[in-house]
């Protein structure tokens, strides 16, 4: 088979157009954050990169468990941003010690557009008609859920376990699944593509995130710096996203 | 000719220059399972395979990977055999379509499989409307994921085989009056068994290790979707030891595979089959 190598680089400029420009002169700062504050975090890096032009921020984000094993295995990082606190106490030999909690969340149910299967409270996840779903065991959001399950004393009949509450909503928000346990700010975030469902008070609890700088940083300076913003203008776009304050 | 000729030049001493480079090669391969291997915790070896959650999720692989590897020589025979032997406009754009998956990220493939047959995806809400049926959540979802990465692999394979088979016995066969299905399962079919036997492997073995595509279009839940790769990925996070044994269950079957294949699979590819 004759190889048409124009198309292999036509190709790869496409590739390489989708990257887009690099910044240069800029000092990077990495931020591994969880899932719930992936798009939190997106809005966060864009107004602090405004406020410090000298300063690049990277988020990575994916499940806290999973992103405390990458530091376990000496990801590159600078800060540790994790759902919950026993997540990143089981790391915090690789943190500098005294994370600080920067946000609070509650949980909800999120169900399809408008609650097309009338999904009314936490018992309603015990029916057989409903696909239920929640994250696998370790992600803060499953630890949360199976809190908030026990306390309702409700046995809910999952069908699946995803890999972080990102998976969670995408199924949900694309009809594939009819209900789950988030956070609150992934039911704001999904707007009119997916809807809430409250959980009483005395069966909910609250997820607070706490922050971190990793040992391993060489920028330590620079991520105290964002961490103070988390605390100041930040905490404005935070709460506007439906995060309370510690 | 052309086998006295290549049997000397495998004789023949390799320049030292290529051998340390080959050997760099050698070792880039072998490292990484060395230092697999040396982390297993060997003492427990059947104790972690005896745990439920390792042998469901093993069951399930065996299961769906057989199941791929049939539902891809079903449909992968004929259309290998269209692609070699068809003629009709835009066949490399069609070869390119049916084969892309082997070289696409498999999460692409899942994300595309997700909004085609998912429960509200273009097609898959037909299912859903009219049998209430679903493939996420599905052993059907990880089989269809699984085929739709594995099939490829048996495609090529089989079409290589069938350019390669000599069409002037199908020629005869045909001018004696055999039909065309008469002549494709007796002259064309054993002429390319060998091609068929290792392109099902190849596809059964890519279908055992899928992962992206699997995870992302069909879920994860022991038992029905929870695959021994996806195991081993979420493992990793909870009970490393786990995804080391599983990793090495894995490692020996593919292994396996290909040592066993070694002749055949590289006598598909080159035309030179037995």
């Amino acid at each position: 088979m004759r190889v048409r190598v124009g198309f292999i680089f036509a190709s790869l400029a496409v590739l390489g157009v989708a990257c887009g420009g690099n910044d240069a002169g800029r000092r990077q700062l990495d931020v591994m954050a969880a899932s719930s504050l992936a798009s939190a975090f997106e809005i966060l890096e864009s107004e602090f990169e405004a406020a410090n032009p000298d300063i690049d921020v990277r988020v990575t984000s994916g499940a806290s468990s999973n992103l405390a094993l990458q530091i376990e295995n000496g990801a590159p990082a600078d800060v540790f941003a994790s759902a919950d606190e026993s997540t990143i106490t089981k790391v915090a030999d690789f943190l500098v010690p005294d994370y600080r909690v920067f946000a609070t969340n509650q949980l909800q149910i999120m169900v399809a557009s408008g609650n097309p299967k009338n999904i009314r409270s936490l018992a309603d996840l015990e029916r057989d008609d409903l696909i239920v779903i929640t994250a696998q065991e370790g992600v803060p959001v499953r630890s949360y859920t199976d809190d908030v399950l026990a306390r309702a004393g409700v046995v809910a009949n999952f069908r699946s376990f995803e890999a972080n509450v990102g998976g969670i909503v995408t199924k949900i928000t694309n009809g594939a699944a009819d209900a789950g346990i988030v956070y609150r700010t992934d039911v704001i975030a999904a707007g009119s593509r997916a809807s809430g469902v409250d959980i009483p008070a005395d069966q909910n609890v609250v997820a607070r995130y706490p922050i971190a700088v990793l040992a391993s940083s060489t920028r330590r300076d620079d991520a105290n710096v964002f961490i103070a913003f988390l605390d100041g203008l930040g905490r404005v776009t935070l709460r506007d996203l439906g995060f309370g304050s510690p | 000719m052309k086998t006295a000729r290549s049997t000397r030049r495998a004789h023949d001493r390799a320049p030292w220059p290529v051998v340390i480079v080959a050997t760099l090669a050698i070792a880039f391969f072998a490292l990484p399972f060395i230092g697999l291997l040396g982390r297993t915790p060997w003492s427990d070896l059947f104790n972690v395979l005896g745990e439920s959650r390792v042998r469901t999720a093993l069951w399930l692989s065996i299961r769906t990977s057989v199941a791929s590897a049939i539902a891809s020589l079903t449909f992968g025979v004929p259309l290998a055999w269209v692609l070699a032997r068809g003629r009709f406009p835009g066949r490399s754009a069609v070869r390119a379509l049916c084969t892309m998956s082997m070289v696409l990220p498999p999460v692409v493939g899942g994300v595309a499989l997700f909004f085609s047959f998912g429960r509200q995806g273009v097609f898959g809400r037909f299912l859903d409307d009219w049998f209430s049926f679903q493939f996420t959540f599905s052993v059907w979802g990880v089989i269809l994921a699984q085929t739709f990465v594995a099939m490829p692999y048996l495609v090529l394979t089989v079409e290589a085989a069938i350019r390669q088979a000599d069409a002037r016995f199908e020629d005869a066969a045909r001018s004696l009056g055999g039909s065309r299905w008469y002549v494709f399962r007796r002259i064309t079919a054993p002429a390319i068994r060998p091609a068929l036997i290792a392109g099902a492997v190849l596809a059964w073995a890519r279908a055992l290790g899928e992962f992206g595509a699997t995870i992302t279009f069909a879920g994860n839940f022991p038992g029905t979707t929870q695959t021994m790769s996806i195991a081993t990925y979420l493992a990793l996070d909870t009970d490393a030891r786990e995804a080391l044994v599983l990793s090495v269950v894995m490692i020996a079957t593919s292994f396996a595979v290909l040592f066993g294949l070694r002749d055949r699979w590289m006598g598909a590819v080159t035309g030179m089959t037995r």
